[in-house]
């Protein structure tokens, strides 16, 4: 009798945690196509559900569902978004001819201790950005001038001025370190490679 | 032979280790999964707004970013690239400065139109918000 009350107990226990567990999930958004995995205005804990004007803005599912998918952010691949003509942001609101200044110049960054090396393709920045977002301010233009470390990195400094915050987060290592050391037949220094 | 000891003393009965279990099942009751909140690059604005009696104001990036890119804002508005650092009073975005500058009712809706932008909760802290993978120990 005594044994049938603890289990009781026990499955008491088990059945709460179930029901907390089924209860804090998050309300999934339904695209038309198919399931979402963003969070719906009125449930991001962010909007006020009771304030007038939240009703007319757009749920994070009704635009993202339809880009490259990815795992991490804002679940969306925002690169391939804009090459594969997914979306067209507008270049400029002062001048309606103007044109991104896309540079083709990768550099690799050889000095990353245990990590593959960082190879960082200037193409995918400047489809979104201009030279001077990043340049001379934050990072030299010269290869190899500006000394960074990952902890800088982390702490919102140099690429953790957007990574981590709006671009891909810090959490996907090997979208960055992408190169592996054994792939160089010699130890280098920083690297240009012109295309 | 120790372990099929505890099994059969009677000491070790499992009424003597209620108390542990069920401090076991409120321990899994705290870290049962917690849903994310916020989408990932959404800025909360509340350095002046609450204290001049709004909502604070919500800055959804990836509502922007489909529509504009990095340089429009970054470059030509002249938004710093640090939750926090632009110091934003609602006379300069009805002069057509910061987000005034397509917030005019030309672009996108004019600043008479206020809870649209101000729709925070209030009490929220101004910094950037989003999923799992921010808030890290940086300074975002």
């Amino acid at each position: 009798m005594r044994r049938s009350i603890v289990e009781r107990i026990i499955a008491a226990c088990i059945g709460l945690w179930f029901f907390h567990a089924v209860q804090a999930a998050p309300p999934e958004v339904f695209a038309p196509d198919g399931p979402g995995r963003w969070l719906p205005i009125l449930a991001d804990g962010l909007h006020d559900p009771t304030g007038p004007g939240v009703h007319l803005l757009q749920n994070p599912s009704d635009a993202l569902f339809y880009l490259p998918s990815s795992f991490t952010g804002n679940k969306v691949r925002w690169v391939e978004a804009i090459q594969e003509g997914d979306i067209e942001p507008i270049a400029s609101i002062l001048d309606n001819n103007y044109q991104m200044q896309v540079l083709d110049l990768d550099v690799m960054r050889t000095r990353t201790a245990e990590l593959p090396m960082v190879l960082f393709p200037h193409k995918r920045h400047t489809e979104w950005l201009d030279c001077s977002n990043c340049h001379e301010w934050l990072f030299k233009s010269k290869t190899g001038a500006t000394r960074f470390g990952m902890f800088d990195v982390l702490s919102g400094e140099y690429c953790g001025r957007c990574h981590g915050a709006v671009a891909f987060p810090l959490t996907d290592c090997y979208t960055c370190h992408s190169v592996k050391r054994s792939s160089l037949k010699k130890p280098v220094k920083e690297l240009e490679l012109h295309k | 032979m120790m372990g099929i000891r505890l099994l059969t003393d009677k000491r070790y009965s499992a009424r003597r280790y209620l108390p542990g279990i069920v401090l076991f099942m409120a321990q899994l009751l705290l870290i049962s999964p917690q849903p994310a909140l916020a989408e990932y690059g959404d800025v909360v604005l509340n350095k002046r707004a609450e204290k001049a009696g709004m909502r604070p104001v919500i800055f959804p990036h990836w509502f922007h970013r489909i529509r504009f890119r990095c340089r429009v804002c970054h470059t030509e508005v002249g938004f710093e690239m640090r939750a926090g650092s632009n110091d934003i009073l609602m006379a300069d975005i009805i002069e057509g400065k910061f987000c005034g500058m397509c917030h005019n009712n030309k672009i996108a809706w004019g600043p008479q139109n206020c809870p649209i932008c101000h729709s925070g909760l209030p009490g929220l802290e101004t910094g950037v918000r989003g999923g799992p993978s921010t808030g890290g120990p940086g300074k975002w």
